[in-house]
């Protein structure tokens, strides 16, 4: 963990270097080639009177009628929801224009901020962000840029390695079964469908190729890029199928045609069924880190406020948590009942130990963010392009 | 001057239409492809670059995606005309009224039904636990699971009517004299199908396959939920619409290309004017 905050610390450095050499020409490039140019976007300052309604882009679980409800009683805001599968079409929702609040990973809220495309949050409006946010996730890379907030956390979670325990009868303690040419269970493995994923092929690589000298898995040279796509090509050979649609993901457990592949905790839940079973292989994995982020011209800011604060209470927090089955980010929630408590233990939400084996989604910049200087790293855009060829 | 007027009046919306909504969304999607992407917000800024095109020419999983694409829409086409036209021509020529009737709506039927509800009864239906499995799984059949097969069955069965419907009406105009003529001059039921019957839908075939053809060529919800890994040229363009849109313009201009240079081919043979 705290390599990470090293690397964030250090990131955080070079924006604020990039953004003091843009206040003077906004398009200019800073020394070191990372430029974060941050369009100034006014922050709110006081709330005024709700509108009628708020729009929402979240991950699948973030907003169900079990808290929504009351939120619209107490408000008078409705709320319209739409599900996400992956944080590019989020940035690109967002991007939109019709919706006010999104439910931001790391990887796409930092685009969101250097885009543009969200508002600084005051945190005097939101009373519920409070002390007990837990310690990994305040003022992270993704949310905070030059003391600005621009992201209210909601949890955190580690991309799991699900596993249908009629098939594979062994638990499984690695992610080799899911990467390696021999593995028992060729063609019936599932695979997340986006760019990002490279970052699960490196991760694995992180442990099992150490010559390679992957110290962060968001930080990649061309060799390492190479070496992760060359991977990726190996398991394409053995997947069944790729997801991005977690009803899709779902039914391909449900239906047999997966065995085993990266998943996240609600979809495992969803499937009713106690023969898939989870697992955070030995290598760790990529996770996640959310943030309510409100989008900067947003028709219904104070509705959006109110949904940014009314989640951040712990029971609400919470709740999310539960359903999408992730460490809630306000630790109150872990106090409330046994239940809570358990619920905290199971996904550790206040072990910081537990999390530096998980490495949240992050853009990938040519700025090396593991530290290197005397390497250029491979940019999303590059990630994108080698992503097709996995497929062929 | 007022007939003038007036049809002017009859042709500004179509006229509108045409050129509002296809036309210079056309254009507008040629001038993307050369626009450049900030490569860390993934926001689109006008410009002049050739990179994009230098991108899918640099990147062999471009080619081989559009070659496989270009086989699956064929493929499809060409399943399609085995289907439509013998049923075609029992449908026109051998089938009771009562029958036709059945069997024309049993041919449009799915057409009201939502595109995403067909494809993801597809996938059900071929899914490793699923119907296909187990009505022939005791038989000792397997079924393709999700692949490039499944994918072509599951795009044929989206798209025939397209190809059924035409080719069925052009079978039924037929005159009955001509089939008469060819019996008696000693032609057997293969023969005349191949010597009369034929020559004389070719049209029919040609508007059907223009539809299966492109129809496929674009589609990407398919290869998404019946494909397996199946990547097509609408697979690639979709997941680069949110990262990379200009590069998407860029590549959108692969299967443009091949509906061009299909429908030169189907000029060159005359179809057209006869359709």
């Amino acid at each position: 963990m705290r390599a990470k905050i090293m690397t964030g610390a250090a990131i955080l450095a070079v924006a604020a270097l990039a953004l003091t050499a843009c206040t003077t020409e906004s398009n200019g490039t800073a020394a070191g080639g990372l430029s974060i140019d941050v369009p100034d976007i006014p922050m709110l300052e006081e709330l005024g009177e709700m509108e009628s309604e708020v729009n929402i882009v979240a991950w699948s679980g973030f907003v169900e009628p079990a808290w929504t409800d009351e939120f619209t009683a107490e408000t008078g805001c409705t709320v319209n929801r739409r599900v996400a599968g992956t944080s590019d079409e989020m940035v690109q929702l967002m991007r939109t224009g019709d919706y006010d609040v999104v439910s931001a990973s790391g990887d796409a809220s930092l685009r969101l901020i250097a885009g543009g495309d969200v508002q600084p949050i005051n945190l005097d409006l939101v009373p519920n962000f409070g002390d007990d946010i837990v310690e990994g996730m305040k003022g992270q890379i993704y949310d905070t840029i030059n003391g600005k907030s621009y992201g209210v956390p909601i949890g955190r979670g580690a991309n799991i390695l699900q596993y249908n325990s009629d098939v594979v009868t062994e638990a499984p303690t690695s992610w080799d079964v899911a990467w390696e040419a021999d593995s028992p269970y060729a063609g019936q493995i599932i695979a997340y469908d986006a760019p990002i994923y490279i970052a699960d092929a490196a991760v694995y690589l992180m442990a099992h190729e150490p010559d390679l000298g992957i110290t962060n898995p968001y930080a990649l040279d061309e060799t390492q890029l190479d070496a992760a796509i060359d991977l990726l090509k190996q398991q394409n050979k053995i997947v069944s199928e790729y997801w991005a649609d977690p009803a899709a993901q779902i039914t391909s457990f449900a239906g047999g045609t997966s065995a085993l592949g990266t998943s996240w905790e609600i979809l495992r839940k969803l499937t009713d069924d106690d023969k898939f079973k989870s697992v955070l292989p030995e290598e760790g994995s990529t996770g996640w880190s959310d943030a309510w982020m409100i989008a900067a011209e947003s028709e219904s800011p104070n509705c959006a406020y109110a949904w940014v604060d009314y989640t951040s209470a712990a029971e609400v927090n919470g709740a999310i948590a539960t359903n999408f089955g992730m460490a809630p980010a306000n630790a109150a929630f872990c106090e409330t009942s046994d239940e809570a408590a358990a619920h905290c233990e199971y996904f550790n939400a206040t072990d910081e130990e537990y999390f530096s084996n998980v490495w949240f989604w992050t853009t990938p910049i040519e700025q090396c963010i593991d530290g290197r200087t005397d390497a250029t790293c491979t940019n999303f855009q590059q990630w994108t392009d080698a992503w097709l060829s996995v497929k062929g | 001057m007022n007939r003038r007027a007036q049809l002017s009046a009859l042709l500004a919306l179509p006229m509108l239409w045409l050129i509002g909504i296809y036309i210079f969304s056309l254009i507008m999607l040629l001038v993307t492809a050369f626009w450049v992407t900030d490569p860390f917000t993934s926001k689109v800024k006008p410009g002049f670059t050739l990179r994009n095109f230098e991108q899918i020419i640099a990147n062999p999983a471009y080619a081989s995606t559009s070659i496989r694409t270009l086989g699956i829409a064929l493929a499809v086409t060409v399943l399609s005309i085995l289907i439509s036209v013998p049923l075609g021509i029992f449908m026109a020529k051998v089938a009771s009224p009562k029958l036709r009737a059945i069997l024309a709506v049993a041919i449009t039927l799915p057409l009201w039904a939502g595109y995403l509800v067909k494809i993801l009864a597809m996938r059900i239906t071929f899914t490793e636990d699923g119907f296909f499995n187990s009505m022939l799984g005791p038989l000792g059949i397997s079924g393709p699971g999700f692949s490039i097969v499944t994918v072509v069955l599951t795009l044929t069965y989206l798209w025939l009517p397209y190809m059924a419907v035409p080719v069925y009406t052009a079978i039924r105009q037929l005159p009955p004299n001509l089939f008469d003529a060819s019996a008696d001059l000693g032609a057997g039921a293969g023969f005349t199908i191949r010597t009369v019957v034929l020559p004389l839908i070719k049209p029919a075939i040609i508007a059907g396959s223009i539809f299966t053809f492109s129809l496929s060529l674009g589609d990407y919800i398919a290869a998404k939920f019946v494909g397996g890994s199946t990547q097509m040229i609408g697979s690639i363009i979709a997941s680069n619409i949110n990262l990379n849109p200009p590069i998407a313009a860029a590549f959108s201009l692969v299967p443009i290309a091949f509906v061009v240079v299909y429908l030169v081919v189907v000029q060159r043979t005359g179809a057209l004017e006869r359709m």
